[in-house]
């Protein structure tokens, strides 16, 4: 912007200031920092003077105190006696669960939405449709509260007792109940290590295998086949293996033990709602994204692969796919920022997120208001940039090299 | 070819067949059906599936809402009165009515002032809504918000007429100004206008009866009427915000780029109900002792100090998708940066901007819902809070929280459906 | 204030700086209404009715304070909390006083800085369980889920009982009295713990209350109470002395329909005559005039009086006096003589 100079004159005039663009934007600049400065230190001292004349101070040392609450899903360890502070990182971890988790299915539910939404078959295509825009014109909140009240409507652990109950677990081994879905867990007999080492070494070969089916079909053209061969590499390995070794791994299978089931592995109700609602809600928008990624792949690309002899599945995987994750992965990576911070919600399902935690039990219990507020904040913050940092990195690695 | 093929046969036909009617699977509802629901195997089994999920939700909706109670005085009634079948308890939508529109505590002599400015509303935004309605009506939009808050919180009308003096005061000033500079304008009409507010203050004050409607206080507005008033007012402020934030970070001055920067991507960084609990809890602290800020205004300023940042960065889209030979081409004609930025290059940012800020505010819309948690009586807090809380309804979820889903399904999708005229009206690139 | 906040001066009204909070009398009185922090919506204790009105155990107090400091009992602001925003709203001097069944701690006495101004219900914490369980103790629930209403001494009380007792259990928070019941009765916990006086409002509003049962086990103590900000002890002692009077006017029989009457002229009781006014000179001791206490008796009657209305067995949250009655009747109601 300062390429206009006039050499004419040399001398500095205080009007050039306001005047000459050379300086025009330092003044602006100094007035807009002493604002900004003026206003902080307005809300600092008006900070310290409320503090002094409530009799209250800002300090962190709550943190260190015992929490004195039990919170219903900890992914470490955690009492009534343990720390605000680790209370505040279960409910850390626990916003990050519910997210990823949310991520992951939303995605799926997302792409198969933007996908059928395309799809030529009428009745999907009109149901899909519906779908996008029930859940995508209604707050999450609403959807939140009402797929918790779908998902209490399941079968109480009562419901399964008895010679002849009303409810009986699928298979024998899960059990859907309104306090949670308890699936079997494994059990680690000796041997197993080696069963999941093989486990991951197939994982290794199924890629290597890939990889080295796309080489040799750039060197000579043969076109190997991946699917069968991936899924006997996975699976065959293992499966012998686990005979080999014994049948190191069993299962603990849930059942019914005084209130509640007992034994495997309990998914929590508030973890399912709020996982659920985040899904379809944040699915919608995913759809939405994946259609619009779809469409701009201009139809060219399509007929010049069709008549390069390329099958449709094909035509999909290496020709629109490609160029239409370009258009569809930022706004994704915004949606997966949304599910984080719409997963602040999580208290009205009842699941001890850190908004819950942090900001609700610890907030009320040691009355800290500023600096809980302050510290959730900042918490997000990290979450936030984070992975707006991830979508930069990538945003930067496909973005077309262009002038 | 042809010519070997008639050769070499024996009998060539010499009379046209009559016409036949094509064959059943290609014509009409046959072909409809085979092409768009049964083309193959994998299709049909969708179309069964898609078939299924329909029936299983109809099938517990119809009965649902065709054996609906809707006069009855409690859930218990409500119970009485289906005797055991299924059926919603949609008295709950009629006995508490006005309670989901207005709150409870709006007077409820005076329900005409808010539905009057809700009709307003409509036929204010109109002029911006229309291209094709003429200009001079667009000061009928510009009217809206004095005749809206004079209706909404009742009080003399000196205080929404000194507001509007204010406003036409700076706006005479600036544009007498503006030609000189327009950072001068914009100064000379903010002073202007305060100018006026300042002793418009004490004619307000002197009369506080001329004209007077019943005044009614924030704390009393409630239902989906707060949604509204909430939704209606972030977004047209956070607009003018979210431009001036944008422009700020694409400024080549580096302290103003670094704060718009740091405002935008704090505020991107946490989740609304995180800035509603500073402006409930924690915002009383910062201000001088004494003062005391409605809620409702405390809330207003978070949202629209979130929904900026949003709007914010959809415009820097807009602003980043201008070819760069715009940006150039303003420079060339020698206008300067206030210049180029009003006459250039914003007319075109905010156009390729426009389904952006469309779904930014219905998201900001939707997202008003969440001052229920920080013990505001909005339409889900009305719900959450004193309705399900009476001993009368306790238990009825369904009807509500469809009720509720419904009202922001019908705004929200009228609005995406108005952004999606809009986009092909303002089109102007050839196909 | 609010109108030229809204007109665009809102710098402008950030720098006048009020008076610290050192004065709420004042004021109180130059306001005209008394700001009472409230529940959200807790039937019987406070909650909008269907025409809008608040009404309950807690919103008779603001009004009786009202009434004592304005003379009019409907002078009153009042200003839905939520367990997060009551202790704010109060230390910033949003609210002049909090009467939201606050259970009375020492941390929040002396390390949040509030003065409570007294007792006005007696509470304890119990469960509610279906009767199908066959659960007749607390001690029974190992393993069992719990819903608990977020934000209340409630979750501390719950971890200290299954702690101490050394049984397990699974809390589910839930942030409104209503939801929770939802769940409840949906069958998504075992037990619902909280205030007894709650779970027996709650159980009142049942399709069929006798499916479930309360325990016997009481596992805390709950002595919930209005409080005011630390500092300023005029205040505090006019809502102190306030709810006294409605004690102690319960105790001496005088109720709402027999007030004025007793008012009109000193009767025999000498501390009926200094409560009412017609003795010696009690309210200008406390900044108010001579009336105060008649004013607010009238508001809503005396303790005994506004418990029948609220939440007393007539009603359909069905409490008994219990605790709460006077100690002349078993109870642990306890006015300080006026004197």
């Amino acid at each position: 912007m300062a390429s206009v100079t006039d050499p004419h004159d040399g001398g500095f005039r205080l009007s050039m200031l306001l005047n000459d663009r050379r300086y025009r934007g330092l003044t602006f600049q100094f007035f807009a920092l002493i604002l900004i400065i003026v206003a902080m230190a307005f809300l600092g001292i008006n900070l310290v003077r409320n503090l002094a004349a409530a009799g209250l101070n800002f300090s962190y040392e709550f943190l260190g105190d015992p929490a004195n609450y039990d919170i219903n899903q900890t992914m470490i360890d955690y009492t009534s006696r343990s720390t605000h502070l680790r209370a505040a990182l279960v409910g850390l971890l626990n916003t990050l669960l519910v997210s990823v988790m949310a991520c992951v299915t939303a995605t799926i539910l997302g792409v198969i939405a933007g996908v059928l939404r395309l799809s030529k078959n009428w009745l999907v295509r009109k149901l899909m449709s519906a779908y996008v825009e029930a859940f995508r014109n209604v707050p999450v909140l609403i959807w939140i509260l009402m797929i918790g009240t779908v998902v209490q409507q399941l079968p109480s652990p009562s419901a399964f007792r008895g010679d002849d109950p009303d409810s009986s677990m699928w298979l024998g081994l899960i059990a859907a109940t309104n306090r949670g879905i308890y699936i079997p867990a494994p059990i680690w007999g000796p041997g197993s290590l080696i069963v999941i080492a093989v486990f991951l070494a197939s994982i290794v070969g199924v890629v290597l295998y890939r990889r080295y089916a796309v080489a040799k079909l750039y060197s000579d053209g043969t076109l190997l086949p991946t699917f069968w061969p991936s899924l006997g590499i996975l699976f065959v390995p293992t499966i012998l293996a686990y005979f080999l070794m014994g049948q190191p791994v069993s299962l603990d299978v849930p059942e019914l033990q005084g209130f509640n089931f007992g034994g495997g592995l309990q998914i929590g109700r508030p973890l399912i709602a709020l996982w659920l609602a985040l899904s379809v809600y944040t699915g919608a928008f995913i759809a939405e994204n994946v259609r619009a990624g779809i469409l701009s792949v201009s139809h060219g690309q399509t007929e010049a692969a069709a008549s390069l002899g390329l099958r449709s599945n094909r035509i999909m995987s290496l020709v629109v796919l490609p160029q239409a994750l370009r258009v569809i992965v930022p706004p994704l990576i915004s949606q997966y920022l949304n599910i984080t911070k719409n997963s602040s919600l999580a208290i009205a399902v009842g699941y001890a997120d850190i908004t819950a935690t942090l900001g609700g039990i610890t907030l009320n219990q040691t009355g800290r208001a500023i600096e809980t507020i302050l510290l959730l904040m900042l918490f997000y913050l990290v979450i936030s940039l984070s992975i707006s940092g991830v979508m930069n990195v990538y945003n930067a690695s496909v973005s077309l090299k262009e002038r | 070819m042809s010519d070997m093929h008639s050769e070499s046969v024996g009998y060539v036909r010499e009379t046209f067949l009559s016409e036949k009617e094509p064959p059943l699977q290609e014509t009409g509802l046959f072909k409809w059906v085979r092409v768009n629901l049964f083309s193959n195997w994998f299709y049909a089994l969708l179309t069964l599936a898609a078939i299924y999920v329909v029936y299983v939700l109809l099938s517990g909706f119809i009965p649902w809402f065709l054996g609906g109670v809707w006069q009855a005085d409690s859930i218990r009634e409500c119970r009485e009165i289906a005797g055991g079948e299924v059926g919603g308890c949609f008295a709950v939508l009629t006995d508490r009515w006005y309670q989901l529109l207005f709150g409870f505590s709006y007077p409820s002599d005076k329900y005409w002032r808010p539905t009057l400015a809700f009709v307003l509303l409509f036929i204010c935004a109109a002029p911006v809504l229309f291209p094709a309605i003429p200009r001079p009506f667009m000061i009928l939009t510009l009217l809206f918000p004095f005749t809206a808050y004079w209706l909404l919180w009742g009080g003399t009308i000196l205080v929404p007429l000194v507001a509007l003096a204010g406003v036409v005061a700076g706006y005479v000033v600036y544009s007498r100004l503006v030609a000189r500079s327009f950072a001068i304008g914009l100064f000379g009409g903010v002073v202007a206008a305060a100018v006026v507010w300042w002793l418009g203050g004490f004619v307000s004050e002197a009369e506080p009866r001329f004209l007077a409607l019943q005044e009614v206080a924030s704390r009393d507005m409630g239902g989906f009427m707060l949604n509204m008033i909430l939704g209606v007012i972030c977004v047209s402020l956070s607009l003018p915000f979210g431009i001036v934030l944008a422009l700020g970070r694409q400024s080549s001055l580096p302290i103003i780029k670094w704060i718009c920067i740091v405002f935008i991507e704090f505020v991107r960084g946490v989740p609304l109900i995180t800035l509603l609990f500073v402006a409930n809890v924690v915002l009383a602290y910062f201000l001088p002792p004494g003062t005391n800020f409605d809620l409702i205004l405390r809330v207003i300023i978070m949202i629209t100090m979130f929904a900026s940042a949003y709007i914010a960065e959809v415009i820097r889209g807009g602003l980043a998708a201008l070819p760069r030979g715009q940006y150039e081409g303003a420079e060339s004609l020698g206008l300067d940066y206030a210049q180029s930025m009003r006459l250039i290059i914003l007319p075109q940012a905010l156009k390729i901007s426009i389904p952006g800020i469309v779904n930014v505010s219905v998201g900001l819309f939707k997202d008003t819902t969440l001052v229920s948690i920080i013990s505001m009586f909005d339409l889900v807090g009305m719900i959450r809070g004193p309705i399900l809380a009476s001993t009368d309804w306790n238990g009825v979820y369904w009807e509500l929280y469809g009720f509720a889903a419904l009202l922001f399904f019908i705004v929200c999708y009228s609005i995406s459906q108005y952004s999606q005229w809009l986009e092909r009206q303002l089109a102007t690139d050839h196909r | 204030m609010t109108k030229t906040i809204l007109l665009g001066a809102v710098a402008a009204g950030g720098l006048i700086a009020g008076a610290a909070a050192a004065a709420t009398l004042d004021d109180v009185k130059e306001r005209g209404t008394l700001n009472c922090g409230v529940a959200t919506g807790l039937a019987g204790f406070a909650a909008p009715n269907a025409s809008g009105e608040w009404e309950g155990f807690d919103v008779s107090l603001c009004r009786a304070v009202a009434a004592a400091v304005l003379g009019d009992p409907s002078a009153v602001e009042f200003v839905p909390t939520t367990g997060k925003t009551r202790f704010t709203a109060l230390a910033s001097g949003e609210i002049d006083m909090l009467a939201r069944n606050t259970t009375w701690t020492f941390s929040r006495d002396n390390d949040l800085n509030f003065e409570f101004t007294g007792i006005n219900y007696y509470d304890g914490q119990g469960f509610m369980v279906p009767t199908e369980l066959g659960v007749t103790s607390a001690l029974d629930l190992d393993g069992a889920t719990v819903c608990v209403q977020t934000g209340t001494t409630t979750e501390l009380n719950l971890a200290d009982f299954f702690r101490k007792n050394n049984i397990s259990y699974e809390p589910v928070p839930i942030e409104t009295n209503a939801e929770a019941q939802q769940q409840y009765l949906a069958g998504a916990c075992d037990t619902y713990t909280t205030d007894a006086s709650g779970l027996a409002a709650t159980r009142a509003t049942f399709e069929n209350p006798g499916d479930h049962v309360i325990l016997p086990e009481i596992i805390s103590k709950e002595p919930l109470g209005p409080l005011v900000r630390h500092g300023d002890n005029e205040w505090g002692d006019i809502v102190r002395w306030t709810l006294n009077a409605l004690i102690a006017a319960e105790e001496m029989g005088v109720n709402s329909t027999n007030v004025a009457d007793m008012a009109s002229a000193a009767g025999d009781s000498p501390e009926i005559n200094r409560m009412l006014g017609t003795e010696g000179n009690l309210g200008d001791m406390i900044g108010l005039p001579n009336d105060w206490a008649v004013k607010a008796i009238q508001a809503n009657g005396n303790y005994g009086e506004i418990f029948e209305k609220t939440i007393g067995e007539n009603t359909p949250i069905g409490l008994s006096r219990g605790l709460n009655a006077q100690w002349t009747d078993g109870g642990l109601l306890y006015a300080p003589p006026f004197r």
